[in-house]
């Protein structure tokens, strides 16, 4: 870092307008500042987030009929692979830690940047190259890919899609995790401000914490994996084909060794946010801090063991299948903790029901559903019989859509003015919320339904008997496609013309709506020092709650 | 930099700790160990191929590890967090590791 | 590159320091996932040993236990030179810790020259990656030499990667941008540098000795 002098405008400006001698597109594009970045992400996600829609509903358009519609089988088989890879490698595993990791981390620590700036801006860039590299796979070689976004082995060494460069992309991808998690720990670990002890940091800072553990140490590990495809579809090392010895359930071993606990890298940022956004709308402290910062931990460490319960029906010895089956139902304790807890603070609480409360709520209400038929895919006996059915994808859904995917709209609609600057209507918001829930769960809930009836995930043509539930499910993806494009209008609008935000609208108490909103790019005017916990509400007076100043 | 900010104030502080040297002596006796531990697995596995070589590999490899974390890698000087990530990320390898193995050990 | 950095000053004092401590833990954070990047590979080999006991067993017999153990005792040897360089910067022996360095580049580039002949040699009888000669082999044989060359492989890559560092700190510290003050990278490369000898630690019993 120079130390030439610069003028105050680093303390009090926005950081939305940048410095005179850095304006424009080049502003951005070299920036290193982590809001910056932050928005860097938010925009390139938005857009492959938009991509990985359309093509899902395309994929539920075909499958409102039996019998074929608008594609064939070989275009089905891209269209899901494209839609998984695109929605988990591109969209959800950067998803909250790129976007609200890099905005609001340094904020709520009371720093003013994250620890290694250029690698931030560096990971952008990586991350921008995967994406590349993943999307070629569509025009490079003979057809896309068509293997689903898990490149089973022996089809993904066999297949005469572009696998390798899809596969490529994942790796590159994973580079890119892996550097934002240890920008994140490395914050953490030495940029808290003032006074602020592990135990006085805001629950988000924890969920990132734990996930930044996860991405680090997990996703070397399918880094190697998905090399040693590429090379076994290069040099024919036989590590996974049958054919020369190899193993392919090895191949699903080390896969889910990442991919499991990078679940937890999509989930507990969200958790986070939740934790967050629930004391300011209920005016209280957090019930069991404490315990939900440890049950962070407690899920990522936890969270390695039980990977296993993806494999149950491949032929896996009994042992390990009981033994996995039980480590997974060990995850729910401390799920159920937060979920207790967050319960507990709604309890006898002064709610104010607003917009981020509101998608909270929804996330608490989706998540439950998927954490419970979770416990039908981990129970070895149900698992053999919805394994591989429309129930799975149901319930992934659930858990990563109405989880991840929900939290990160809470986490949205909840930094939005602090983010911007500007608030946005909260009456269209609100709309586009209850189309979004009742889009979702017209669209999951008869997935549920049809693999309890027996319709595989992954076919492209099903039997007239289950058209009901796919014809409704198809419906609801209608809807919910609706409420997102409500939602993303009006945030857009509310971007540019929404009226001027508070400092803190909210009346939320941690210390990143102690700064101006929109923040300057120094992110406060004095560094902040830290005398209490995170949620302490007891300067606030009742009907005090969104006005200015309130902590 | 007296009205420096906090954070400044401790990095500032702890700069003066970074440099603790260590005695090329130790890190010489070191290597020497190291060499005679090597020596010492060779020949073991030469002469007694089987339950012996494969006994002696097992024991005397970690400790050689352990010896290169702890001088070469000077985590013996470092503060204790270092010690403890380091550890947290070979246990969760020994994990993933050894669910594996139980897999493949129960077919 | 630097607008973020131009406005780390404000003007009224307070200036970001450089936080060593951090970067370390940075680099630590980098070892790790270094660590598993191989892990993934060792889960590999223990699953297919206990598969393919004997293919391991008469396989391993093919390589050359005396060109292992000079390459393990190379790799120690440049180790100890590195942390010697290392010691000597710190004491402001700038020309001691670039004859240091040099050494250790002399000794990895020493490493590769042998495992280089050890794979022309393993080639030359048709035993490498994508030769058919290999899926001829008694079971397990092929997947021991796969994994031997990807293993090795993987580690050689890293040893090279090493050398492009060395040489870069190597001219940094004749050009002055590395000093004893600031001799953080040094320190950084080292500690990578004995990660990758730790890792071939764990090669040679695997692949030479044990099997």
């Amino acid at each position: 870092m120079t130390e030439s002098p610069a003028g105050s405008w680093g303390r009090t400006g926005s950081y939305l307008d940048g410095p005179s001698s850095r304006t424009g597109l080049m502003g951005w594009l070299t920036t290193t500042d982590h809001k910056r970045i932050a928005l860097m992400y938010l925009a390139a996600m938005g857009v492959f987030f938009l991509v990985g829609m359309t093509i899902g509903l395309l994929i539920r358009l075909e499958l409102m009929q039996p019998g074929e519609q608008f594609y064939g089988a070989k275009t089905y088989n891209t269209f899901f692979t494209l839609h998984g890879v695109i929605m988990i490698f591109l969209f959800i595993v950067p998803g909250i830690p790129a976007v609200f990791g890099n905005f609001i981390l340094p904020l709520q620590l009371g720093a003013e940047d994250v620890a290694f700036p250029k690698l931030n801006l560096l990971s952008w860039y990586v991350y921008m190259a995967g994406a590349a590299i993943a999307l070629t796979s569509l025009y490079a070689g003979d057809s896309p890919p068509d293997t689903g976004w898990t490149f089973y082995a022996p089809y993904s060494i066999n297949s005469g899609g572009s696998v390798s460069w899809a596969v490529l992309g994942a790796f590159v991808l994973g580079f890119s995790s892996i550097l934002t998690g240890m920008n994140f720990i490395v914050t953490i670990h030495r940029l808290r401000a003032k006074g602020m002890g592990f135990f006085r940091m805001p629950l988000f800072c924890w969920g990132l914490y734990a996930t930044s553990w996860i991405q680090v140490i997990a996703t070397p590990v399918v880094g190697i994996t998905l090399v040693l495809v590429v090379m076994e579809r290069l040099l024919g090392i036989g590590l996974f084909d049958p054919s020369l010895g190899g193993d392919p359930i090895l191949y699903q071993h080390l896969f889910w060794i990442y991919s499991h606990p990078v679940v937890y890298v999509m989930i507990l940022p969200a958790m986070g946010v939740i934790s967050d956004i629930l004391p300011p709308f209920c005016g209280r402290t957090i019930f069991g801090y404490r315990a939900i910062a440890i049950s962070s931990m407690a899920i990522a460490v936890v969270g390695y063991g039980v990977w296993g319960h993806h494999m149950f029906t491949v032929g896996m010895s009994d042992t390990a299948r009981w033994v996995f089956s039980l480590l997974t139902f060990l995850v729910a304790i401390p799920t159920g903790v937060k979920i207790f807890n967050w319960t507990a603070t709604l309890y006898r609480a002064s709610i104010e029901l607003r917009v981020p409360l509101l998608y909270a709520l929804g996330f608490i209400f989706l998540f439950s559903i998927g954490g419970l038929t979770g416990l039908v895919n981990g129970a070895l006996s149900t698992d053999i019989h919805v394994h591989d059915t429309a129930f799975i994808v149901g319930h992934f859904h659930y858990t990563m859509f109405g989880g991840a995917g929900i939290g990160l709209f809470a986490a949205l609609h909840f930094w939005f003015p602090k983010m911007f600057g500007r608030m946005y209507n909260e009456k269209i918001a609100t709309w586009a919320w209850g189309l979004i829930m009742v889009g979702f769960n017209t669209l999951y809930f008869p997935m549920l339904v049809l693999g309890i009836m027996g319709m595989p995930r992954r076919y492209h043509d099903y039997l007239p008997q289950f058209q009901v539930p796919h014809f409704i499910s198809t419906v609801g993806s209608w809807i919910l496609a609706t409420g997102i494009i409500l939602m993303i209008v009006n945030l857009i609008r509310s971007a540019r013309k929404g009226r001027k935000a508070p400092n803190n609208p909210w009346g939320a108490t941690t210390l990143e709506w102690t700064t101006t909103s929109p923040p300057p790019l120094l992110n406060f005017a004095t560094l902040p020092e830290v005398k209490t916990g995170p949620y302490d509400f007891s300067g606030r007076k009742p009907g005090q709650s969104h006005e200015e100043g309130a902590s | 930099m007296e009205s420096t900010t906090t954070l400044s104030a401790e990095y500032a502080h702890e700069d003066h700790e970074e440099s603790h040297v260590v005695p090329d002596r130790t890190q010489f006796n070191v290597y020497v160990i190291l060499i005679l531990l090597t020596a010492a697995t060779v020949f073991a596995s030469v002469k007694f191929p089987g339950p012996i070589g494969i006994g002696t590999a097992l024991v005397v490899t970690p400790v050689k590890g352990t010896l290169i974390a702890m001088f070469f890698m000077h985590l013996k000087y470092e503060k204790p967090v270092f010690v403890i990530m380091f550890l947290v990320a070979l246990a969760i390898l020994a994990l993933v590791m050894g669910l594996t193995i139980l897999d493949y050990l129960h077919r | 590159m630097n607008t973020h950095a131009d406005t780390m000053n404000d003007g009224g004092g307070h200036v970001m320091h450089k936080d060593p401590e951090g970067a370390k833990t940075g680099m630590w954070l980098f070892l790790f996932t270094e660590i598993l990047l191989f892990g993934g590979l060792f889960i590999i080999y223990a699953i297919y040993r206990g598969m393919y006991t004997e293919g391991f067993h008469h396989a391993a017999g093919e390589l050359n236990i005396l060109l292992g153990v000079t390459n393990t005792v190379v790799l120690l040897t440049s180790s100890l030179t590195m942390v010697l360089g290392v010691s000597a910067l710190q004491r402001r022996k700038r020309g001691l810790a670039q004859l240091y360095l040099a050494a250790t580049l002399l000794l990895a580039g020493t490493f590769l020259l042998i495992k280089f002949f050890e794979w022309g040699a393993k080639r030359s009888h048709g035993i490498f990656p994508g030769m058919e000669h290999l899926h001829d082999l008694p079971p397990g044989e092929g997947v021991f030499f796969n994994l031997y060359f990807m293993m090795t492989g993987l580690h050689g890559i890293h040893v090279i990667i090493g050398m492009i560092v060395m040489t870069v700190v190597y001219n940094r510290i004749q050009s002055g941008s590395i000093t004893h003050e600031n001799q953080g990278i040094l320190e950084y490369s080292g500690l990578y540098w004995h990660l990758v000898d730790l890792i071939w630690i764990f090669l040679l019993p695997l692949f030479y000795l044990t099997a």
